[in-house]
């Protein structure tokens, strides 16, 4: 089995300044063994692909509290499909209306964590995606 | 009954009934404390508040060291504004939910800008897609400040804008509104956020650089004092730093940190204290530990008391009064069973007001899940009303004071606030503090301390870690229309059709000029919103002039 640790991007799309949630997210994955970029707040969609293309990533995890997930979410997962990286695990989380989850995941977001999630299920969820 | 025979008591109780019924029943745990990690002893007493410190430390209501609150009369007087912060969509839209507010019986206006406007974008900028509309009222000219103030007499209420790095330019549209409905500028009374050292750390707004920031705050404390007497020129908000994960004793301490870096800026421009001191609002947040922070506000009127006459030698004792808008607490809203989230704000409420805070917003239990409707927001208004009209706590002023407990609290409050201000003055102030990440660690630190009791269990959240039940998810959910972003620009684009171009250009071609020379800007930003320059233009100006600030560099 191999011991490469698995390599996460952290970000945060739009204009939202909210990141307490995808801090500590990045932090509980870092101190599960993986490594953890956080590109800080206010990127676009493009660098967060650029990004995760740079850092070679397996899971890209996205965060928005402002409810622009919906046109925000998709154009990251665009734009990794477009630069060949579909076999990236994407994730999401903030403040989603439930109805919208059906169509994030169509988008190709396997999973949209909701507020009280706990950390140990986010990370569970990758370690049972990412070998 | 002298201190040694309190001391005698204390003993004989904790090795008489105290050990007795330990040695039969532990406690729920090895140590209580506060948010803050601030110890709760098993039974606080006069040996924790001395009555000999009261006339020093406590005092009376009004007096120095406005330990017990601002005013000598307080509630008796006059209740709290309740000011529910609201915007959505656009300006349309959000006139129609003010004017509701105010047949509820609210009593001052508080108004959410979109992100776009925040951050200094029109509607029509590429950054803007998706955001049009969605946490705030898209605002991107004079038009639009119109019609959100439609009807509204502005010299009959109070408002209050959470707008930080644009904070000139909605002031100026605001002047600019009051002046079409002839009501002259020195009959405005409101607040503008104006608060940029926060955003760095805090809550990410930003636009320019700190130290351009700066420079505009302190031309904009300059401007008012001529020509908008009454407004609040700044709300040093410590609210998005406990949102962002702080403990009570750093919402107080970096709050004020910021503070002193406001005050020392414009002291060093050359204003005098008083002149601008007396102007100066703040902005809490309040949580669940309800003696935690009703000591908190106590504490931090103390503090800045002290602060204000000590270390900048100030006179008035305006100057040293810290005033303080509250919101309950976001962060503790739950999505799961959100009607518990009426019970969480009750309980917060009643701190802010037994705390003394001179206005209020009460959130309301759904905003886990969305913008609130508008029963949402009547029960959350109503929680105001029902503690203001029927729980009594009002009649008297601060009474809390002399609860050995809250007293000790206040003390500690304090004491470990002032171990943070003397830390972050050794480092050079607060702009310094901040580059070195200083005050970012701290609050990630704390965000993550909580998150870890929460999942051990040791901190419970009902209905989230324990009581929990299956639910459906609730289906009455605001939500902003897709098409709000079109209208929007559509709006924009007809005023940039309609008006008179050269007027536009010539206006931001002087600001630009006034920026340049080191000039006081709010004079030209109020002549060029006149002429309904756009936000996003006028904030381009500026980080022309000034640079763009950007995380991490």
């Amino acid at each position: 089995m191999s011991q490469k640790k698995i390599r996460v991007l952290i970000a945060k799309p739009g204009l939202d300044g909210h990141d307490r949630g995808a801090k500590v997210v990045a932090r509980a994955l870092r101190d599960a063994g993986m490594e953890v970029i956080y590109t800080g707040i206010r990127q676009t969609p493009e660098k967060i692909v650029a990004a995760a293309v740079q850092e070679d990533v397996d899971v890209v995890g996205l965060s928005c509290l402002s409810g622009a997930h919906n046109v925000l979410f998709p154009r990251v997962a665009e734009g990794l499909r477009g630069q060949g990286k579909d076999d990236v695990l994407l994730f999401g989380g903030g403040i989603i209306p439930v109805e919208d989850i059906p169509g994030l995941k169509e988008a190709g977001f396997a999973e949209i964590f909701l507020p009280g999630t706990d950390t140990n299920d986010v990370i569970s969820f990758i370690q049972e995606r990412v070998d | 009954m002298g201190r040694e025979d309190i001391e005698k008591r204390v003993v004989a109780w904790e090795q008489g009934p105290v050990a007795k019924t330990l040695g039969r029943f532990p406690e729920r745990r090895q140590r209580f404390e506060t948010t803050s990690g601030i110890e709760f002893k098993r039974a606080f007493t006069p040996l924790d508040a001395p009555e000999d410190a009261y006339l020093d430390k406590v005092g009376m209501p009004g007096e120095y060291p406005f330990t017990r609150g601002v005013q000598p009369t307080m509630y008796r007087g006059r209740f709290w504004t309740m000011r529910q912060y609201a915007g959505f969509g656009t300006a349309e839209q959000t006139n129609e939910r003010y004017k509701y507010l105010l047949d509820q019986g609210q009593t001052g206006l508080s108004v959410a800008f979109d992100l776009p406007t925040q951050i200094g974008y029109d509607s029509d900028h590429e950054l803007a897609e998706g955001e049009v509309g969605k946490v705030g009222v898209a605002i991107d000219t004079l038009r639009d400040m119109e019609i959100l103030f439609d009807g509204i007499p502005l010299d009959k209420v109070s408002t209050s804008m959470t707008i930080n790095a644009p904070a000139a330019v909605l002031l100026a549209m605001y002047m600019a509104v009051a002046e079409q409905q002839g009501v002259s500028s020195d009959k405005l009374r409101g607040t503008i956020q104006n608060d940029l050292l926060k955003e760095y750390f805090a809550r990410g707004t930003y636009i320019l650089p700190p130290e351009p920031s700066l420079k505009v705050i302190t031309d904009i404390m300059a401007f008012c004092k001529e020509n908008v007497p009454q407004w609040n020129t700044i709300s040093i908000s410590g609210y998005h730093i406990r949102e962002a994960g702080s403990s009570a004793v750093q919402e107080v301490a970096f709050t004020l940190a910021d503070a002193i870096a406001y005050v020392q800026a414009a002291v060093d421009a050359g204003l005098d204290v008083d002149e601008f001191a007396g102007r100066l609002s703040f902005f809490f947040n309040c949580h669940n530990n309800l003696l935690e922070e009703v000591a908190k506000f106590r504490a931090a009127r103390r503090l800045w008391a002290r602060i204000m006459k000590e270390r900048f030698g100030a006179k008035s004792p305006r100057s040293m009064m810290l005033r303080f808008h509250t919101q309950t607490a976001g962060c503790s809203l739950t999505a799961q069973q959100p009607d518990n989230n009426v019970v969480r704000v009750t309980i917060q409420a009643l701190a802010a007001v037994l705390g003394g805070t001179q206005s209020l917003h009460t959130n309301s239990r759904d905003e886990a899940l969305c913008l609130p409707t508008e029963d949402s927001v009547r029960i959350a208004l109503r929680t105001q009303q029902i503690i203001a009209h029927e729980s009594g706590v009002a009649d008297t002023i601060d009474p809390l004071a002399g609860s050995y407990a809250v007293e000790a609290l206040t003390d500690e409050i304090e004491a470990r606030a002032q171990e943070y201000i003397d830390k972050i003055d050794a480092m050079g102030g607060m702009v310094r503090a901040i580059e070195a990440g200083f005050p970012q660690n701290e609050i990630a630190d704390s965000a993550f301390a909580y998150q870890r009791a929460v999942e051990s269990g040791d901190q419970v959240v009902v209905g989230v870690n324990q009581f929990q039940i299956e639910e459906p998810m609730p289906d009455e959910l605001l939500r902003v229309d897709p098409a709000v972003e079109k209208f929007q620009r559509e709006k924009t684009a007809g005023v940039k059709a309609e008006r008179d171009a050269a007027a536009v250009a010539g206006a931001l071609d002087a600001l630009r000029r006034t920026a340049i020379d080191g000039g006081n800007v709010v004079p030209p930003i109020f002549a060029a919103v006149k002429t309904y320059a756009s936000l996003g233009e006028i904030s381009d100006v500026l980080r022309g002039v000034y640079g763009e600030y950007s995380e991490g560099g």
